[in-house]
């Protein structure tokens, strides 16, 4: 149930303006990958070119490979929807649907591909999604309540739950925890750990400290000026990147000194 | 920073906060005034029609029989106008917030907004010259192989000019109005959860049934209800248009009469008791109107738990 990612010389743009450059990585199925890297360096954009969520945005594309498992995501005849149902995503902030129950949240996904479902597989899926993101002892009695009545932490794992829902291949996260109080953040933390069991995870962090915890490969991304394209500097194992890194700004960078 | 500046007050900012609270207070208790007003005066003229016996009301069979059928009209005249214009205008409005390239978007938006701009007395000229010439041969057809139901049975009207037309041109009336609304709601659903739907691989349309419409479904009720406001106390369209007569269930007859229609083509002749007996209308209306209104409020309310404001 999960798969390797590689990027092969994938560049970013906003219209005109090239906003990642030449990016090449790849990312080990069933492991956690962490992008880190100062404000703007393009790491979240990268990370959504992987699902292809830029394309939300007006006026994104993209040039190059992205291969899942040998596959492009940028095939012709490539559908971003089913891209999106394989490659799962977790916001920065908590977006559970305000109108949902926490058991409709739970299924979203599901229903979206699988519209017949029975109510006995509805439940036992909702149950597995919610004790596979650590929520189902906090909301087994209530799940018939709106989602946005729980926590912020709670919250952000109920989206766990949603995405995992769909057995995605990957699951990216987008500065999970950006937003959650520090014991929200370790349970996270520790339910990213579990989740590598399974799923490829992918993480965008501004935390250092939750990079050298929760990955077993870092990236470090960096841009040199306002206005230059961001580029990937270095790409290894984390415990390297933060104890021995080969480039100098990536030493300057996970030793606090900038950024 | 002596100890007085704590106490010493700024003179011009204060006179300023106490301005705008007394004028905020004086527009909402004038509103309210306003309404009682009103209130007080349709039913103070009202009473000697509600009071008054039997034989001296309009059809010699006392106020109920006369209000009831042209209430049946007003509400058939409405509902026409909703059942129309609802579909058609989320889909517009949908299409001007998700689906149109942001400059065609944009030149819609405004084309729908002039629609609002139109009198309705050009509206009403419009039915009743034009729409209703055209239209008169489908209605033939209607009568012909649907004549079956009720609501379509003949013989129909040859000039067009009947409940049903009447019905269509509120219904471009009210259009505008509940596109604008609906539009401006839909814009405003978070980004958040788009992206949400998105990244669980929805198409752009589950998208929308996921994450727009139930964000947007109190402010489109609202946006029917001011629709339905509007097409209940339209008159003049209705007046130019219809050519009224009786209570009847066909929708293609000529027959059938709204409230609005009825005062405004009577009251200029009128003296007397006839003068409440129209007043007693209005209050009628008035009061359907508050009824919609309430109405659409509790609906609004009952889902409030899940509407995402918490």
């Amino acid at each position: 149930m999960s798969k390797r990612i590689d990027v092969k010389d994938l560049n970013v743009y906003y219209g005109d303006f090239l906003a990642v450059e030449d990016v090449s990585i790849n990312i080990e199925a069933k492991s956690v990958t962490a992008f880190i890297g100062p404000s703007g360096c393009g790491k979240s954009t990268f990370l959504r070119t992987l699902n292809r969520m830029h394309e939300v945005i007006p006026g994104a594309r993209v040039e190059g490979e992205v291969l899942l498992d040998g596959d492009n995501l940028y095939g012709p005849g490539v559908d971003p929807v089913t891209v999106r149902s394989q490659i799962g995503m977790v916001f920065q902030r908590p977006n559970p649907f305000p109108t949902m129950s926490i058991r409709d949240n739970v299924l979203a996904g599901v229903k979206l591909n699988n519209k017949k479902i029975s109510k006995g597989e509805a439940d036992v899926l909702v149950e597995r999604s919610l004790k596979g993101a650590n929520l189902w002892n906090e909301v087994k009695d209530r799940l018939e309540k709106p989602g946005s009545g729980l926590s912020g932490g709670q919250q952000q794992r109920l989206c766990i739950a949603r995405a995992i829902a769909v057995e995605p291949q990957v699951i990216l996260m987008d500065e999970p925890c950006s937003a959650l109080d520090p014991i929200s953040t370790l349970a996270i933390e520790d339910l990213i750990n579990e989740l590598k069991d399974q799923y490829t995870v992918v993480i965008v962090t501004h935390n250092m400290q939750q990079a050298a915890r929760v990955s077993d490969k870092t990236a470090f991304f960096n841009i040199a000026g306002t206005g230059k394209p961001g580029k990937l500097i270095e790409y290894g194992d984390t415990h390297t990147i933060f104890s021995n890194p080969v480039q100098k700004a990536t030493e300057d960078y996970v030793s606090g000194r900038f950024g | 920073m002596t100890a007085t500046s704590l106490t010493s007050s700024q003179g011009a900012g204060r006179t300023g906060d106490k301005v705008f609270s007394g004028a905020a207070l004086a527009a909402g208790c004038l509103i309210l005034a306003v309404l009682f007003g009103v209130a007080l005066f349709l039913v103070v003229q009202a009473i000697p029609a509600l009071t008054a016996p039997a034989d001296k009301i309009q059809g010699g069979q006392g106020f109920f029989a006369y209000i009831w059928p042209i209430v049946i009209g007003t509400l058939i005249a409405a509902v026409i106008a909703l059942v129309i214009a609802t579909p058609v205008a989320i889909g517009v409005a949908l299409f001007i917030s998700h689906f149109a390239p942001r400059r065609l978007a944009s030149g819609l938006g405004y084309v729908v907004d002039l629609l609002a701009a139109i009198p309705s007395v050009v509206y009403g000229a419009w039915g009743a010259a034009f729409l209703a010439k055209q239209i008169s041969p489908a209605y033939g057809w209607l009568a012909e192989n649907m004549g079956w139901l009720p609501i379509f049975q003949g013989p129909a009207s040859t000039t067009g000019k009947t409940i049903l037309t009447a019905g269509i041109v509120l219904s471009v009336m009210v259009l505008p109005i509940i596109t604008s609304l609906s539009r401006e709601i839909f814009l405003q659903t978070p980004k958040l959860h788009e992206e949400a739907a998105l990244a669980l691989g929805a198409t752009r349309w589950e998208m929308i049934k996921m994450a727009v419409l139930p964000f947007a479904r109190p402010g489109i009720i609202s946006a029917i209800m001011l629709g339905l406001g509007r097409a209940l106390g339209e008159t003049m369209a209705v007046a130019l248009v219809l050519s009224s007569g009786a209570l009847t269930a066909s929708l293609i007859q000529s027959g059938n009469q709204t409230i609005a229609a009825e005062i405004a083509l009577n009251f200029p002749e009128a003296s007397g008791i006839k003068v409440s007996t129209l007043i007693a209308a209005g209050l009628v209306l008035f009061v359907i109107t508050l009824a919609v209104n309430m109405i659409a409020r509790w609906v609004i309310t009952r889902h409030k738990e899940f509407s995402g404001a918490n």
